[in-house]
């Protein structure tokens, strides 16, 4: 018995060897600069990004210049090394890594190869940068860090009464935190209460926010994602107690809550990709500092507005982008 | 309030998880790891049928799908003679890839505007307050601590009891008690998809990692219905599994609703109640020995 699982891990080992042969080969002769895009889960803002970067890349000409490699954790974390290993054994000539796990990945894996991370809201916080303008080692990117600020002055106009916030996140994502640090510090420069819950997996949501509607006008959530992946429970509990939800990311609004200051994902996209199309003509890291996504925009739910008895009148209406209709 | 009823509705939801987890467990004495596993593929299953329009079929295509993956596992324990905990983790493992290819290649998968069982009986009902969803999820949890307790009780049920006992008598009294591991496997992982699938259509959206940590959620369940009903017969033991798993989500509310720590400390909060609520017989134990051990000793006085 043992001496067969010896033989099998042998052929095993032999085929992994032979198609490493292969591929390499193949690069050899068609010469394109091979971007790996790696996401950590699906996620329709992640997608969107995604989807992005690729069409951007054809529609700036490089379609035939760049192989593109998509990759996917589906939500488990651990595996993200794995996949940037594999990259690495495929020989990419760049990583792409969408939101901040990815990122942190990439960077533990390589020192050498360029990475160029998209959508990560604090890129310092996070490790990946020192500062925005130095960017000496192999890794750069557009960040999206979420104007909390914007939201909160936002959920005044909405709904000026909210003077209790609930704070809704995983303790574990550090995009959330530090989004969590901006609001507090706002909160008591305002006056402005707040509650904390805090969960660890999405099946503690419903759970965590339960506990605070009886204690908060209004509840918050950076662009948290582990709770935009359960956003039905945490609407529902919401709308159920006729509150509402200021969100840190639009697809979050897209599901039911409220309204936020946003990111154009799309936007976020094309600037990704205008920094890979800059890198892969020659350009150097160096020379890219970290950016920030140009352009900012409100959104508001209608569907939920109107479930929570929340008039929005024409004047404001103008100023918003509406989605949910 | 309405974390309360919350809390209750999940801990039935869950409670039939935990109903699963006692059979391996306990009826059968054999740690099954399958569960976080299958439960995401109770999720998942029924995601993708309540999507397409079958909230009721959903719940027994999850049934069936449970009962397929603890079918796999206990193959690969008895016919391979791989160790049950491997063989446990290697379904768990492979079902992760199972669950996504079910929900189309999407970790994530939102039942929102789909009819439920749940929406149904919200509709069909008049009172409010999701007494209807309480009542639905008592019921189909008490449905489900019956037929398992009549089941335990039949000739087949009793030789899956007398494995977990003592596997070398049953095997000399020429039951197959491979047979036996197998049926019992099954029949608790069926029971942990059908909670899977509730709780997808309870919370309108199932993810791949949903899964992860439910073998503890259900362990912690039966062990804390038995410290409050004790070990006996297998009707109480289900009772007080699905007992345990209420008793766990309100103590977890409790833990949300203690204000006094950082936001960071909940699992330990929660950790720390669930010491203090095991630790009662052990102290009780302890108080009912020291008097024992004081009575002798005055009688050893006297003497």
């Amino acid at each position: 018995m043992k001496k067969l699982v010896v033989l099998l891990l042998v052929f095993m080992m032999g085929l992994t060897t032979l198609s490493g042969c292969a591929s390499k080969s193949e690069t050899a002769n068609k010469k394109v600069f091979k971007i790996g895009i790696v996401q950590p889960m699906d996620h329709p803002s992640l997608n969107q990004i995604r989807e992005t970067i690729i069409s951007e890349l054809q529609a700036q000409g490089m379609g035939d210049k760049v192989e593109i490699i998509t990759k996917n954790a589906n939500g488990d974390m651990n595996l993200l090394p794995s996949i940037m290993q594999e990259l690495l054994n495929d020989k990419v000539d760049m990583i792409v890594p969408i939101a901040t796990p990815a990122a942190q990945a990439a960077m533990a894996s390589t020192k050498t190869v360029p990475i160029v991370f998209s959508a990560i809201s604090n890129p310092v916080a996070a490790g990946l940068v020192t500062s925005f303008a130095e960017t000496n080692g192999n890794i750069t990117g557009v960040s999206n860090s979420i104007p909390i600020e914007d939201i909160f002055k936002l959920a005044n106009t909405i709904t000026p009464k909210a003077k209790t916030f609930g704070f809704v996140y995983n303790s574990s994502e550090i995009n959330s935190t530090s989004g969590i640090a901006v609001a507090k510090a706002y909160c008591d420069k305002n006056g402005l209460k707040y509650k904390e819950a805090t969960i660890t997996a999405t099946a503690d949501l419903q759970q965590a926010a339960s506990s605070l509607v009886d204690q908060v006008d209004a509840f918050f959530t950076p662009n948290d994602n582990t709770v935009a992946s359960a956003m039905a429970i945490y609407v529902k509990v919401a709308t159920d107690a006729k509150l509402p939800i200021y969100a840190g990311a639009d697809s979050m609004v897209k599901d039911g809550a409220l309204a936020t200051v946003g990111i154009d994902y799309t936007k976020l996209g094309k600037q990704t990709a205008a920094m890979i199309t800059r890198i892969v003509n020659g350009q150097t890291i160096k020379e890219n500092h970290v950016e920030q996504v140009a352009e900012y925009a409100n959104m508001i739910n209608i569907n939920t507005a109107n479930k929570l008895g929340i008039t929005i009148s024409d004047e404001l209406k103008k100023n918003f982008v509406i989605l949910g209709q | 309030m309405t974390l309360l009823i919350g809390s209750i509705q999940l801990g039935l939801l869950y409670a039939i998880m935990a109903l699963g987890i006692y059979i391996t467990f306990r009826i059968l004495n054999l740690p099954d790891l399958t569960v976080d596993g299958s439960f995401s593929l109770g999720m998942a299953c029924a995601a993708v049928a309540t999507i397409s329009g079958h909230p009721f079929l959903a719940l027994f295509i999850a049934i069936i799908a449970g009962a397929l993956a603890g079918l796999a596992t206990g193959l690969l324990h008895t016919k391979l003679s791989i160790h049950p905990i491997l063989a446990g983790i290697l379904v768990m493992t492979g079902l992760y890839t199972v669950n996504l290819a079910i929900m189309g290649g999407k970790g994530n998968l939102s039942v929102v505007g789909s009819k439920t069982v749940f929406s149904m009986i919200e509709s069909m009902t008049v009172a409010q307050g999701g007494m209807g969803k309480t009542l639905l999820a008592l019921s189909i949890c008490l449905i489900a601590i019956v037929i398992l307790s009549i089941a335990f009780k039949t000739r087949f049920g009793l030789a899956i009891r007398a494995t977990g006992d003592n596997e070398d008598m049953v095997r000399l009294s020429s039951i197959n008690a491979n047979v036996s591991k197998c049926i019992a496997l099954s029949t608790g992982n069926a029971c942990v998809a059908l909670s899977g699938a509730l709780i997808c259509q309870y919370q309108m959206f199932s993810d791949v990692g949903s899964g992860s940590g439910m073998v503890i959620i259900g362990l912690a369940s039966v062990i804390i219905g038995e410290t409050v009903f004790g070990r006996r017969s297998v009707t109480i033991g289900l009772i007080s599994a699905a007992f345990g798993s209420i008793l766990y989500r309100i103590i977890l509310a409790f833990a949300l609703k203690i204000d006094m720590f950082p936001a960071y400390a909940l699992k330990l909060i929660s950790a720390v109640i669930v010491i203090i609520a095991l630790s009662g017989p052990s102290i009780q134990a302890i108080i009912q020995q020291n008097k024992i051990r004081r009575e002798v000793n005055s009688h050893l006085d006297i003497k």
